[in-house]
């Protein structure tokens, strides 16, 4: 299983039935894949739709039917399209169960840093700092490290995204939990040792003394 | 009853330097035509307050390739790479604004508010010299509000009074921004006669409209 997919199936099995939910650009996007249709859960893009499905078939695609990223979509039945402001109502509002976005950093308060590296890289913020702001839970769906540098650190040294703590961490290597108290590790990914976690890791993790193996489905 | 100009009309209604608010998401939505106009009337230092500058030589990228951009006040500019060039070589001053509260700030500017308190931002880069004002012990960001010169929208139909109706995830900012420009041109794909929208199917009255652009002739009679 690649180190995506590991993370991809097992942020889907902490998206709760009946919920609305948004995933952020490039990884996050994928975890549409591991969700049957019969949990009922409803995905929102902040372009302005509840209810987004999949690609359409090939030649069928509409032109006012795409996602936050540009991409076709189609509508699930029941779904809905709203403008920006009640789009983003939506996510400030408390009424967006969770959303899913990619992290280039978090550190050991919980906070994330995941939309610009001053000097390099300026996309702008797009709907990351309402998202991270406003939504119920807020789940990271990133690589453990990158490059072998570890992106699970002390204090974020790239501009925050929000000062919230986030809900969960979800990596190809483990699950981690911020609390009050610092980064709790939760879970390990199948055949990954704690030992291995800790390493890749440069903030300081509580380990409990059982860390079972993530349930991929 | 409403004037159906052409996109070239409008573009000589438009002067340089203006302030531009433009509709549309990666170009989902966009007022293409009016782009193209403004693209080869040659306008130069216009601002333009919009989700973003859309992909090179696609939407807005299309005024940012011609240059006709002084500033741009965006929540995201990464889809193309050229309006970030711009900014790296101070040809074009960028102001990133979280997108939940660039469509608040427009809000305000249409509505009549004098501003709106949001947590998006807060404590982060992006707040800069935002005010933060304490209410009941918790701490909220003032986003102040945007105006335009003119908005330029896109929509799916529109009748002879200007009333506008959007389609799916083309909608996104023309709604609002419908309401906070001076002057608001809307290029719908289709303009059909009175009461061929019903009033509660209506997305934007036409009263908030000075402006349509006239059907693209295909069809000749």
């Amino acid at each position: 299983m690649s180190p995506e997919e590991i993370i991809q199936r097992r942020v889907a099995s902490e998206l709760r039935p009946g919920t609305l939910v948004n995933l952020g650009i490039g990884l996050p996007t994928g975890v549409a894949k591991f969700i049957q249709p019969e949990r009922g859960i409803l995905f929102q893009s902040e372009n302005g739709i509840v209810g987004m499905g999949s690609r359409p078939p090939e030649g069928m695609e509409d032109e006012e039917l795409t996602d936050a990223g540009g991409a076709f979509i189609t509508a699930v039945p029941g779904a809905a399209t709203v403008d920006s402001t009640l789009s983003f109502g939506l996510i400030r509002g408390g009424h967006l169960d969770v959303t899913v976005l990619g992290g280039l950093e978090v550190d050991e308060k919980g906070h994330l840093a995941n939309w610009v590296v001053p000097g390099k890289m300026v996309p702008g913020m797009g709907g990351a700092m309402d998202l991270v702001a406003g939504a119920r839970r807020v789940i990271i769906a990133m690589q453990h490290t990158a490059k072998g540098r570890p992106k699970i650190v002390p204090e974020c040294t790239l501009p925050l995204t929000a000062n919230r703590r986030v809900t969960l961490i979800v990596t190809d290597l483990a699950v981690i939990e911020p609390t009050e108290t610092g980064l709790v590790l939760r879970e390990r990914a199948p055949g990954v040792a704690v030992a291995d976690i800790v390493a890749a890791t440069s903030a300081k993790l509580t380990v409990p003394d059982h860390v079972p193996e993530m349930d991929l489905g | 009853m409403k004037q159906a100009i052409s996109p070239q009309q409008a573009a000589e209604m438009i002067p340089d330097g203006a302030v531009l608010m433009i509709g549309g998401f990666m170009g989902v939505g966009s007022p293409h035509r009016i782009i193209d106009a403004l693209v080869d009337a040659g306008r130069k230092d216009l601002t333009v307050i919009a989700n973003d500058t859309g992909r090179p030589d696609y939407g807005i990228g299309r005024l940012v390739r011609a240059n006709a951009l002084r500033k741009v006040i965006a929540s995201h500019i990464g889809t193309n790479p050229e309006t970030q060039k711009g900014m790296i070589e101070g040809r074009i001053e960028v102001d990133l604004v979280p997108q939940g509260t660039l469509a608040e700030r427009i809000r305000a500017g249409g509505y009549g508010l004098g501003g709106v308190l949001t947590r998006t931002g807060l404590n982060t880069i992006a707040a800069k010299s935002q005010r933060v004002i304490e209410i009941d012990g918790e701490d909220w960001l003032l986003a102040s509000p945007l105006k335009a010169d003119f908005a330029l929208l896109h929509a799916d139909r529109a009748d002879f009074v200007g009333n506008l109706v959007y389609e799916l995830t083309a909608t996104n900012f023309n709604p609002v921004m419908a309401t906070a420009g001076a002057t608001v041109i809307a290029e719908p794909r289709e303009i059909v006669p009175v009461g061929l929208i019903s009033p509660d199917n209506v997305n934007t009255p036409g009263v908030l409209v000075n402006f349509l652009i006239r059907r693209e002739a295909h069809h000749v009679a």
